[in-house]
């Protein structure tokens, strides 16, 4: 094995990460996701006279364990592209493209990814052929995003969904701050993820920082972590109930949302959590009442919304819109490198929280919960489950919160060294990692949000459905634009 | 259908009776206090993630702020701390600076005036079409709220539309990226006349923590006069609902 092998939340030199020649690094990164290993960042940093330095980063879920390799290149130097012999790599590659000139030759797909400017869709032409064009802007109140499909008759053959659009350059503003923290911008990364993005900058600043984050606050963060995993949720079931015109379930899970997000807010002061968690800790405490109260609401509109879901569930009306619509299988997924509850949807039984656990999830283990079908039920249905489970879990939580301080010092950063971190946020494993200059500060932040692997997911899903099904569809992989386009 | 039925006589009623007189919970962090008229116990340039405390005098720019509390906690004699008042919205940017002085109360009575022209066209009927350029999806996230069975802003005649032709008005979100620019623009172009125009958010009011990035254009509000700014980050559905209808005279 030509990779380095470390762990979530730990600090590396750059020096010790092997530099291996191109060839090299694309045999082992073939071997290892052949034997099952997930790519979850492949990046370039810059260094002097335009020299790139790009990081190769796989998880291996069984052993819990994050493998990291590099390869040095210049600008615009080619290599071989990785994309047809390991098709997770698709949007890692275009990425690095974009970002640093490096050209995979030969990918199959090498468009822009983020950037604005020309575009050329794919095209097909036959008789019945014809061509829809939606976005940027959609009917409803959602971040914008360009899908263009084409038909025949009714029945989709192709999408290509064209993003970009949100594109606000977070991590050039990161690497822009020259040493000051920015869990604020963090938060703001995906504003519907902010806990879990928070919680993945920050334990990167404390693993290059040797912080101890005491127990307190790792729960604490857990419990953030949990409730926005279960008001998403429980948004995405109202928003799918929406969409099938099921008006009960869309009006249950949006009044039950709101209690939800209210104990988000009760905890930290925003509904979606923000200015809680911080490198080091987290600011609010959460006392004896404020942890019965939380563990009461969460209960409560947990049951609510379960019951409301089994009944949809068991409708017949329901199930037929939702069961057999955008399929993907478990070996698409699983090529694809999907994340989060979309693949386990498919039977694949990946969870950060069980697979890497850190923080209060190593005290607290959280048992996968998976689908076999990968169809929008699947994907709904198990999204009530996690809601269910995220409930418990909160409970547990609260009755035993530990006793201690709920912040230590994070400031000097290890020089010329690496973090990586892996959070399980509501949609999928969310990764940061963090590379430090000589003198400390953050140079440069990579961050990679699940929705960057599971658009492709969506694109193949719709594949021989009727595209009035498509924004059901959407909705059920429920994925964002600003955490692609950063 | 029965269980349906049972379902909604045991989850009873949902939506909130007077909105107006709504309040939130007191951790909330909305309008914000400040005491010292020239005296800060702290750097703001080391503090604030969005630069929106000044100085001399001491003041917190609403427009700019995204309520993160970290100014609070830096202070050592309290000079700014965040209210749970959530009647936030203005009419004018100018507004939303706060410094020593302003009350709550106050600033609710003056911030937003209704005026005649809107009150008479859209009083009774406003319907928006929004536009995210390059929103978190927070924004969005409440703005949707705000039809849930608990907000209910339909019930005043205010809603959300799907296309621009059958809306009165824009509802902006995002710092508006480059990318999204000119959708943003079409889309304005596509509403007929008379509308009026929302910023919704910290990024839409002033780039927030994104307005020095080279990625963003704020051309449209050098364009477009704002009829409404609604800060927050995100907004709070009732800062949204209840700034609406302080402009619509309601």
């Amino acid at each position: 094995m030509k990779y380095k092998h470390s762990k979530t939340n730990r600090a590396i030199r750059l020096a010790d990460i092997p530099e291996l020649s191109i060839t090299e690094l694309s045999g082992a990164l073939e071997k290892a996701c052949i034997s099952g290993k997930r790519v979850i960042g492949f990046f370039g940093d810059t260094k002097d006279e335009g020299r790139v330095r790009v990081y190769s980063i796989l998880a291996d879920d069984d052993a819990s364990e994050i493998l990291i390799a590099s390869c040095v290149f210049t600008a615009g130097e080619k290599y071989r592209s990785l994309t047809a012999t390991v098709p997770q790599m698709h949007m890692f590659e275009r990425e690095l493209y974009e970002q640093t000139g490096i050209i995979p030759e030969g990918h199959p797909w090498l468009k822009p990814l983020r950037s604005g400017g020309s575009y050329e869709f794919f095209k097909s032409t036959g008789e019945e052929m014809h061509e829809v064009a939606v976005g940027p802007v959609h009917a409803g109140i959602i971040e914008p995003g360009h899908f263009r499909f084409i038909c025949a008759g009714e029945r989709i053959e192709h999408l290509e969904i064209r993003l970009g659009f949100q594109r606000r350059g977070v991590e050039k503003q990161f690497e822009k701050s020259s040493g000051r923290q920015m869990p604020a911008l963090a938060e703001s990364v995906c504003g519907d993820t902010s806990a879990g993005h928070a919680v993945a900058y920050a334990s990167v600043l404390e693993a290059l920082s040797g912080a101890d984050v005491p127990r307190r606050a790792h729960v604490v963060r857990a419990i953030a972590l949990e409730l926005e995993r279960a008001a998403m949720h429980a948004g995405g079931l109202g928003a799918i109930a929406n969409d099938i015109a099921y008006l009960m379930g869309n009006a249950v899970c949006g009044a039950n949302r709101t209690t939800l997000i209210n104990t988000s807010l009760l905890i930290s002061g925003s509904r979606f959590g923000r200015g809680l968690v911080r490198p080091g800790g987290v600011v609010y405490d959460i006392d004896a009442e404020k942890a019965a109260l939380t563990a009461r609401s969460t209960v409560e509109a947990a049951a609510r919304i379960g019951e409301m879901a089994e009944e949809m569930f068991s409708a017949a009306s329901v199930m037929s819109r939702l069961q057999q619509t955008g399929i993907v299988t478990k070996e698409d997924a699983v090529s694809l490198g999907l994340t989060g509850f979309t693949a386990r949807a498919c039977g694949v039984p990946i969870d950060s929280r069980s697979d890497h656990p850190s923080g209060a999830y190593k005290y607290y283990p959280v048992t996968k919960l998976t689908m076999d079908s990968g169809d929008v039920f699947a994907r709904a249905y198990l999204r009530h489950l996690e809601l269910q489970q995220s409930a418990c879990l909160i409970t547990e939580m609260c009755e035993s919160i530990p006793a201690g301080k709920i912040t230590d010092k994070c400031d000097v950063l290890m020089p010329e060294a690496i973090a990586i971190s892996i959070v399980e946020g509501w949609r999928g494993g969310i990764v940061y990692a963090g590379i430090t200059d000589k003198n400390g500060t953050i140079r440069r932040l990579k961050i990679k949000d699940p929705s960057f692997n599971n658009w492709f997911g969506l694109a193949l899903a719709v594949r021989g459905n009727g595209i009035s099904d498509f924004p059901l569809c959407n909705k059920s992989f429920d994925l964002s634009y600003c955490g692609n386009d950063l | 259908m029965f269980d349906i039925l049972k379902i909604r006589w045991k989850h009873g009623r949902q939506y909130i009776p007077d909105l107006k007189k709504a309040a939130v919970a007191k951790e909330f962090r909305g309008f914000p206090v400040i005491t010292a008229v020239d005296k800060l116990t702290f750097d703001p340039a080391e503090v604030c993630p969005a630069a929106a405390i000044g100085t001399s005098p001491v003041s917190v720019d609403m427009g700019k702020c995204i309520f993160c509390g970290d100014c609070e906690r830096a202070c050592k004699n309290n000079e700014i701390k965040f209210s749970n008042r959530h009647k936030m919205a203005a009419d004018a940017a100018k507004n939303m600076i706060i410094t020593a002085g302003i009350s709550a109360e106050m600033y609710e009575k003056e911030a937003v005036r209704c005026r005649r022209e809107i009150k008479k066209i859209f009083g009774r009927s406003l319907k928006f079409r929004q536009v995210s350029a390059g929103g978190c999806n927070g924004c969005e996230l409440e703005l949707n709220a705000c039809s849930n069975v608990n907000f209910d802003m339909g019930r005043f005649g205010i809603e959300f539309t799907a296309s621009p032709r059958h809306s009165d008005g824009v509802v902006i979100t995002g710092p508006v990226t480059k990318n999204m620019a000119h959708a943003l623009l079409e889309t304005y172009n596509a509403i007929p006349e008379p509308k009026i125009v929302i910023a919704a958010g910290a990024c839409a009011i002033s780039g927030g923590i994104f307005g020095e990035a080279e990625e963003i254009s704020r051309e449209f509000f050098k364009d477009h006069k704002v009829d409404l700014y609604v800060p927050g980050c995100p907004i709070h559905p009732l800062t949204f609902i209840n700034g609406i209808l302080r402009l619509i005279g309601r």
